[in-house]
């Protein structure tokens, strides 16, 4: 697709940053045309920048042409964040790569948005400290993407997700301008742009440096895996937990399904026989650690746990997490399709949404595995089909309006951790008012107020480009 | 709660400059403006979800003992009321450990300068259901919108808290203590607070040759600065006492002002137009608490 602005666009990018960073053959703009969603758009150009200044030229660009933009990391967003409208130019920071220094005493690094998650972790893991945000996608995620996301991950239950680990924020605005939000700076003054910035999704500027909060690692770990005869006594046991005081690292819950998947798979010795099984990592002092565990064993026996397995040591950890973290690769055990949801709901409601989740995807015929951050609530059901069976995309989409829908009624929301994007966008209404969303388009007329950012995101009915409304092809399957 | 959102977003009205008071502790409204009331009142404690729902005229040490009682507390300064101090945005001493004031704000229903009720953020402690309102409004001193009720994160009381002194150098306290709640450094002495069970906390102690106190000295409340944690060593030149700085955090309290060199922020008019178009956007008539500036120390 090219228009004579487009042309125009291309040859000033060109100019700004050299040819070499700028790409508009077809390879490219059909590779950059998705993310990790089932969702395609189709870019312009896309643009590999190595710079503040290459992003800001590029935004420059786009304003002088007039044409939307967005910024992507490695484009494993599922909620469709990085999909580009059509003809637009797209940024990849996949170059801007470096972690540019560590402060190991006072707990914060400057890096680059295209850092990898798990690479920073790594990389400082010498220094005793790591980057708390850990999505199943660490591997291949960038912060840079975990920043407009406002990720988060098994272990954000004690530490919180993204936006309570970003100090501060150096960012290419819509209008070109270069910005510093928050910083070491624990207090800056004025309003908590920093915190604003985190989780717009591409559609309130650039971040080109990020300033990080580095945790401790740890000095003891426990983990256990505890086996149930059925979902509901472990998703209670998720909250007798909490109610006693007790705020694990990680509780994650898989279902039987998930651990058969799983199990064929990786071969992780998980219990393929149990109805569900609860993995939960206890961190801090020896003394600390040894308490949880033993109160978790007490609370545990209530509810009828069947077996506890309890890792001997970082291999078996490991292998425990792998499995974990492995569930979404499992699905092609199962079917060649799957359909993840994302809703968060109250704890005390987890075993009656989990049932709801059954009934539902019983009533349409679909298989479904649910492997989610229990002590949060955030669901993650796994509608697995495929979409080679004539009307079962439509199925998929029926159940998972229905299943996003039960949520949000038992005092949920949307999503607890990978973004509205354009996957949810039009479900806000389920959630927020016309009055509560007007808020929200406020705040983004405020950032970018030619709405070329990252247009047609988040926001249902925006305010202008009436022809970006449509949901591309291929939304909800 | 003492009246219901609907009244006060009826008493917010949708014209006249307006501002909103809780117990006037950190100031109160700006002179000859009308003055209103949140609701204050604790609706909901929920210790297996980490959370309270409560007016935000609620006082704060009203919540801070509703809460212990059940095993619960919450990182808000103490004194005054919920909405005010989340307005201020303001952390309290245990900004190390416990993480920013900005962190424990889910939901709120705000009034905005239509007068209209306005709901940002969700019920829950993970959310990323569209933009982050609620962090828009906390410290935005009221110029965005008047926060009507709020959720708040919870945090479980600790088994064991204590607190310490010291006269070692802070900086290798904090490189060398597991998660210190806070750490407070007068140029002279280190005060640390450990959380957690009794035994690793006496092991702690003992291993740093920390000496049990019962409480810190109370920071001076005449001034409070924000500079970058690595930056407080420079606070060594001032007379010692002169000042209590949180560790690890950036925050310096002191009697008298510092001679520092001014931070200079990237982006500094880029940062006031944005500023500027928020605040039309939010409140074009310049009728929420009129005269205050957030950008404005």
């Amino acid at each position: 697709m090219t228009t004579p602005a487009l042309d125009a666009a291309i040859g000033a990018l060109r100019d700004r940053v050299g040819s070499k960073k700028v790409r508009s053959g077809s390879t490219e703009t059909r590779l950059y045309r998705r993310d990790a969603s089932n969702m395609a758009g189709q870019a312009g150009v896309v643009v590999f920048a190595e710079s503040t200044a290459d992003v800001q030229a590029a935004v420059q660009v786009a304003q002088r042409f007039g044409i939307p933009f967005l910024a992507r990391g490695s484009g494993t967003g599922l909620a469709g964040g990085a999909v580009p409208p059509d003809g637009a130019i797209v940024i990849s920071t996949s170059k801007m790569n470096q972690i540019i220094s560590v402060d190991a005493i006072n707990r914060q690094a400057w890096v680059e948005p295209g850092v990898l998650n798990l690479d920073l972790s790594n990389q400082i893991a010498h220094l005793g400290v790591h980057f708390a945000p850990d999505p199943s996608s660490q591997q291949t995620c960038s912060i840079g993407g975990n920043v407009a996301n406002n990720s988060g991950g098994p272990h954000c239950l004690a530490d919180g997700v993204t936006s309570a680990h970003i100090l501060g924020l150096e960012v290419v605005l819509p209008d070109g301008s270069v910005v510093m939000f928050g910083g070491e700076e624990p207090e800056p003054d004025g309003l908590d742009l920093r915190g604003a910035f985190v989780g717009s999704e591409g559609m309130f500027g650039v971040a080109t440096k990020i300033c990080v909060r580095l945790m401790q690692n740890p000095p003891d770990v426990a983990t256990m895996l505890m086996e149930f005869d059925s979902v509901a006594e472990g998703a209670q046991l998720v909250s007798d937990i909490i109610a006693d005081g007790i705020v694990p690292a990680a509780v994650e819950m898989m279902d039987q399904l998930c651990l058969q998947a799983v199990e064929a798979w990786l071969h992780a010795g998980l219990p393929v026989d149990a109805a569900a099984a609860l993995l939960i990592e206890c961190v801090g002092e020896p003394g600390q650690v040894s308490a949880d565990v033993a109160r978790i064993h007490e609370l545990a026996s209530v509810r009828q746990v069947t077996n506890i397995r309890t890792a001997a040591d970082d291999d078996e950890r490991a292998l425990l997490w792998k499995g974990r973290k492995g569930a979404f690769g499992a699905v092609a055990q199962v079917k060649p399709n799957y359909y993840l949801h994302d809703t968060v709901v109250p704890r005390a409601r987890l075993a009656e949404v989990i049932e709801k989740v059954y009934e539902i995807t019983n009533r349409y015929g679909i298989d479904v595995i649910n492997v989610f951050h229990a002590g949060d609530g955030n669901l993650h059901p796994l509608l697995v089909y495929d979409a080679r069976e004539e009307g079962m995309v439509e199925k998929v989409h029926a159940a998972g309006r229905e299943i996003v829908t039960f949520s949000v009624e038992v005092g949920g929301v949307l999503s607890g951790e990978h973004g509205i994007g354009l996957e949810k966008r039009d479900l806000m209404p389920l959630m927020f008012s016309e009055i509560d969303l007007a808020a929200q388009e406020a705040l983004r007329v405020a950032f970018d107020p030619n709405l070329l950012a990252n247009p047609n995101k988040v926001l249902p009915n925006p305010a202008t480009c009436g022809d970006m409304h449509q949901v591309p092809e291929g939304a909800w399957i | 709660m003492d009246h219901s959102l609907e009244e006060f977003a009826a008493a917010v009205g949708v014209s006249d400059p307006v501002a909103v008071v809780g117990s006037g502790s950190r100031g109160g409204g700006p002179d000859g403006v009308r003055t209103v009331s949140a609701p204050a009142g604790i609706a909901r404690i929920d210790a297996a979800e980490m959370v309270i729902e409560c007016g935000a005229a609620t006082l704060v040490d009203e919540v801070l003992d509703a809460l212990a009682a059940l095993g619960q507390t919450v990182s808000v300064p103490s004194g005054g009321t919920i909405g005010g101090a989340l307005a201020a945005g303001q952390s309290d001493i245990t900004r190390l450990g416990h993480g920013p004031l900005r962190d424990v704000l889910l939901q709120t229903h705000f009034v905005a300068a239509s007068g209209k009720l306005t709901k940002a953020g969700g019920p829950t402690v993970k959310n990323v259901s569209g933009f982050d309102l609620c962090r828009l409004l906390v410290g935005a001193r009221g110029t965005i919108g008047f926060f009507g009720d709020v959720i708040l994160r919870t945090r479980p009381l600790a088994r064991t808290s204590n607190w310490f002194v010291s006269d070692a150098d802070p900086f290798m306290l904090l490189a060398d203590l597991y998660r210190p709640v806070s750490m407070l450094w007068d140029g002279v002495s280190t005060w640390v607070r450990l959380d957690g069970e009794a035994g690793d906390v006496a092991t702690a102690a003992q291993r740093h040759g920390l000496v049990t106190v019962d409480r810190p000295p109370e920071p001076p409340s005449t001034h409070r600065t924000s500079m970058p944690p690595s930056a407080l060593v420079s606070l060594a030149d001032q007379p010692a006492g002169s000042f209590l700085a949180e560790v690890g955090v950036g925050i310096v309290h002191h009697h008298a002002p510092l001679s520092l060199d001014p931070s200079r922020i990237p982006g500094a008019t880029a940062i006031a137009d944005l500023h500027r178009r928020i605040k039309e956007q939010f409140d074009p008539t310049g009728r929420m608490n009129p005269g205050i500036d957030p950008l404005g120390s």
